[in-house]
């Protein structure tokens, strides 16, 4: 991920939109947040052309690491096309000219919104999660300077009473999304609001974790082979959701799947939420029970752009 | 027999602040014993301090002047001046309390009032349940109120749970504060046996009594406040 | 159990002084604590009974003087040198706080088995039945019914919260607890049940408590010494039915005095 200052497609521009000092200034926080795998660096968050909410923190360690080598693939909620991931890709095409992919493979830079592709990652890859809130204690400690405290000390007997409160009132962990995990057996960490079934393949990742947040001013990292434990109690054991029927469209099992609503007649369909991984399959001929109803035909095909090609 | 209880020069006055400073001598140069076995009663009229001198023992009352000597086994505390510390393990073990007045502790049953002071001791809990229950058939408090709180009860029940809870506990020193007043003939009979009982098991008695009856049947010496009185010395 | 069978002080305060710029939070206040005893500061609004508390309870660093701790393995530690670690792993076990506003002492937000259930989870209990059990235990311990465990205490009634925060404080078996006006704004008959059970819980458990009150009733029913406290000094201090029963200063004299007699 070397970079020389180089002419970027939009002149105006520097490379990746972000001033030289101010890549620096990031890149040594997330090398902070390397060495302390789990702990959030503070960082002087930029003003970015889109708003909080839209993956600031993500863009911003995105352009801090990307060189004009790179592949980027950039997902939300699983998806290559939908709004943010297409206007995000628009944005370092145009400020970095960078190569751009839709295939996780390919990719040499993955920056994600809310899932983790289901195709194992790669020692020579990144994943870049954008993060709304990275304070996982937040919710029952509003008190910056006392969370701090409690993370300096290890103090994170709050955390279980969260999870005690699920169980308490439905009989079971809820938490289903930004599911709290411990790091390295050290720091607390909210791995971003990606669903907990994504929560085991950041535990020991090949590829490298880094997580921004804009608004909140934190970068954090999980360095490659790091121990990530999800909290849970000895008797209401940590858990992944599990789908009783495999993806409408590609038959896949042991994936995440959305429900998708196909009329106003109560239809709908569970499908692949990582629509790279469901278009692999369906190409290699793998068909599930739904793919040949006209409506997910629609859905699967209909609007979709062509897959870009490595410039 | 030994002696258990020994003032010395005590003198007591007290101050009144919100009355510009009153000074109100109480007693001055109590001197007495009280031997194992032996009931010395205090006379005099009220208001000559006969209550002062058995709270200063009790150490209610602060003591102005002199000491009071109190023995322990081979030991001897002054309890005036004693650490406040001290003064609880001597109401725990040593000294025992009997007045009129109960002061109630809410949701407590009498059975467990009257039990607590040996329980403190180290008595088993049912050992000492056990002996609540004789004590309180004895002073003729009805059954049925025994597991009850004794808020409810009439004066004279409680003045009987309350003389129950003083006799119960082992202490070599026991200080009587009127406890047959108001009582009828039959309960004071019953007390006049109870501390016939203390004194022949070797417990040292001070009492203030004005039942002329009772004190004459348990005192054998009556000691006159009076030529204690602050003025007089 | 028997009073004060230890010739350790638990906790030793020695010149306590606090100013607040110029004028005195609390000056020169030094005494002994003795395990399982109870000790009332008494004092009106403004006595600085408040300002020692805190001092004490770490809450708040003292201008001057110092404060020693016997710890659990017997050493006797000074309180303004423990590590913060230290510190809240202290105020977590070893000690309880319990405030006169419930809502300070309690999360409001979560049920009442886990405002019970906290402090074990805290220093690492990870089974979620056996938490539960011990919070239940304890619910009933102060006559919270177990149908409640899993409301807020947002819909508890004052004497309940204050009842719960007790609990919350008691559950890792502390030696040491602070109170700070317990009965302070509960009615009457509300006030008369919780004296009652802090009285049954303080002598079960031979718990070593400093409390504050203006209540001198409260003072009689629980604490076995009293130290009276006027603008910032320690005026007088003794057996708790001595100073109440003789009181020598002119101000005890006149608190004293101005309770109600019912």
């Amino acid at each position: 991920m070397t970079y020389a200052p180089q002419t970027p497609s939009e002149s105006a521009y520097n490379f990746a939109y972000l001033d030289e000092q101010t890549k620096r200034m990031i890149r040594r926080a997330l090398l902070k947040g390397i060495a302390i795998p789990g702990y959030q660096v503070p960082f002087a968050s930029r003003e970015m052309p889109m708003p909080y909410g839209w993956g600031t923190g993500g863009v911003q360690v995105t352009a801090s690491i990307i060189g004009k080598d790179d592949c980027l693939k950039m997902i939300d909620q699983g998806s290559d096309d939908t709004t943010n991931a297409v206007s995000l890709r628009g944005f370092f095409k145009k400020t970095a000219g960078v190569a751009t992919t839709f295939e996780t493979a390919d990719a040499s830079i993955i920056q994600t919104r809310h899932r983790i592709p289901e195709k194992p990652l790669r020692e020579d890859q990144v994943i870049v999660f954008q993060v709304p809130i990275p304070e996982p204690l937040r919710f029952l400690e509003p008190r910056e300077t006392e969370t701090r405290k409690m993370h300096g000390l290890e103090d994170y007997g709050l955390m279980h009473v969260k999870l005690y409160e699920d169980i308490a009132k439905n009989g079971h962990i809820a938490t289903t999304y930004a599911y709290p995990v411990k790091v390295n057996g050290r720091y607390v960490m909210d791995p971003s609001p990606t669903p907990k079934f994504d929560n085991p393949k950041i535990d020991r990742m090949p590829a490298l974790q880094l997580y921004g947040a804009g608004r909140e001013q934190r970068v954090y990292a999980v360095p490659p082979y790091t121990d990530v434990k999800s909290l849970d109690f000895e008797d209401y054991p940590f858990e992944v959701q599990s789908f009783d029927k495999p993806c409408g469209l590609c038959s896949a099992e042991g994936v995440y799947l959305d429900e998708v609503i196909l009329d106003d007649h109560g239809g709908r369909m569970f499908v692949c939420s990582d629509t790279n991984h469901c278009e692999e399959r369906r190409a290699q001929g793998l068909t599930g029970p739904m793919a040949a109803a006209p409506t997910a035909a629609q859905l699967s095909d209909g609007n979709e752009p062509k897959p870009e090609t490595r410039t | 027999m030994p002696v258990r209880l020994y003032l010395n020069a005590v003198g007591k006055t007290f101050t009144m602040h919100l009355q510009g400073g009153t000074q109100i001598p109480v007693v001055s140069n109590v001197e007495f014993s009280v031997s194992a076995g032996e009931c010395v009663v205090l006379g005099g009229p009220s208001g000559a301090g006969k209550s002062s001198i058995l709270k200063m023992i009790y150490g209610n009352y602060r003591c102005d002047t002199g000491q009071i000597l109190v023995t322990i086994a081979d030991d001897i505390v002054n309890i005036a001046g004693a650490e406040p510390r001290r003064v609880l393990v001597l109401r725990q073990n040593t000294i025992g309390y009997v007045s009129q007045f109960l002061r109630v502790i809410p949701r407590v049953s009498a059975l467990e009032v009257v039990a607590e002071p040996l329980v403190v001791q180290g008595s088993s809990e049912a050992v000492a349940l056990d002996e609540a229950r004789t004590l309180l058939a004895r002073l003729n408090v009805p059954e049925r109120l025994w597991g009850l709180p004794p808020a409810t009860f009439s004066g004279g029940e409680q003045q009987r749970v309350n003389i129950a809870r003083g006799f119960i506990g082992r202490y070599p020193l026991l200080l009587l504060d009127e406890p047959t007043a108001s009582l009828d003939a039959a309960n004071r009979r019953v007390v006049v046996q109870l501390v016939e009982e203390k004194k022949t098991a070797g417990v040292a008695i001070l009492g203030i009594l004005h039942d002329q009856d009772v004190r004459d049947e348990i005192a054998d010496r009556i000691l006159d406040v009076t030529n204690y009185r602050a003025d007089a010395a | 159990m028997s009073l004060f069978s230890s010739d350790n002080a638990l906790l030793q305060v020695h010149g306590v002084t606090k100013y607040y710029g110029s004028r005195i939070g609390c000056k020169n206040v030094s005494f002994d604590l003795w395990p399982g005893e109870v000790l009332a500061i008494v004092g009106e609004s403004g006595s600085g009974k408040t300002t020692l508390l805190n001092c004490m309870s770490t809450h708040l660093a003292p201008t001057a003087g110092a404060i020693e701790y016997r710890m659990r393995d017997g050493s006797m530690r000074n309180l303004y040198q423990l590590s913060e670690a230290e510190r809240r792993l202290l105020m977590r076990t070893d000690w309880g706080f319990v405030h006169q506003n419930a809502a300070d002492g309690l999360r409001m937000t979560v049920s009442a088995g886990a405002n019970v259930g906290e402090r074990l989870m805290a220093v690492g209990d990870r089974h979620y039945g056996r938490i539960r059990e011990t919070a239940n235990d304890w619910l009933g311990r102060v006559e919270i019914t177990s149908d409640r465990i899993d409301d807020d205490p947002r819909s508890f009634s004052g004497g309940m919260r204050q009842r719960l925060q007790i609990a919350r404080n008691l559950v890792t078996q502390p030696r040491l607890v602070f109170m700070d006006e317990p009965t302070g704004g509960l009615d009457v008959s509300v006030q008369a049940r919780l004296l009652d059970l802090l009285r049954r819980l303080v002598s079960e458990l031979g718990l070593s408590v400093v409390i504050v009150t203006h209540d001198l009733a409260v003072a009689r029913l629980l604490s076995h010494r009293i130290m009276v406290m006027r603008q910032g000094h320690v005026i007088e201090t003794g057996l708790t039915d001595q100073v109440l029963d003789d009181p020598r200063e002119p101000y005890t004299q006149l608190l004293v005095s101005s309770i109600l007699q019912v």
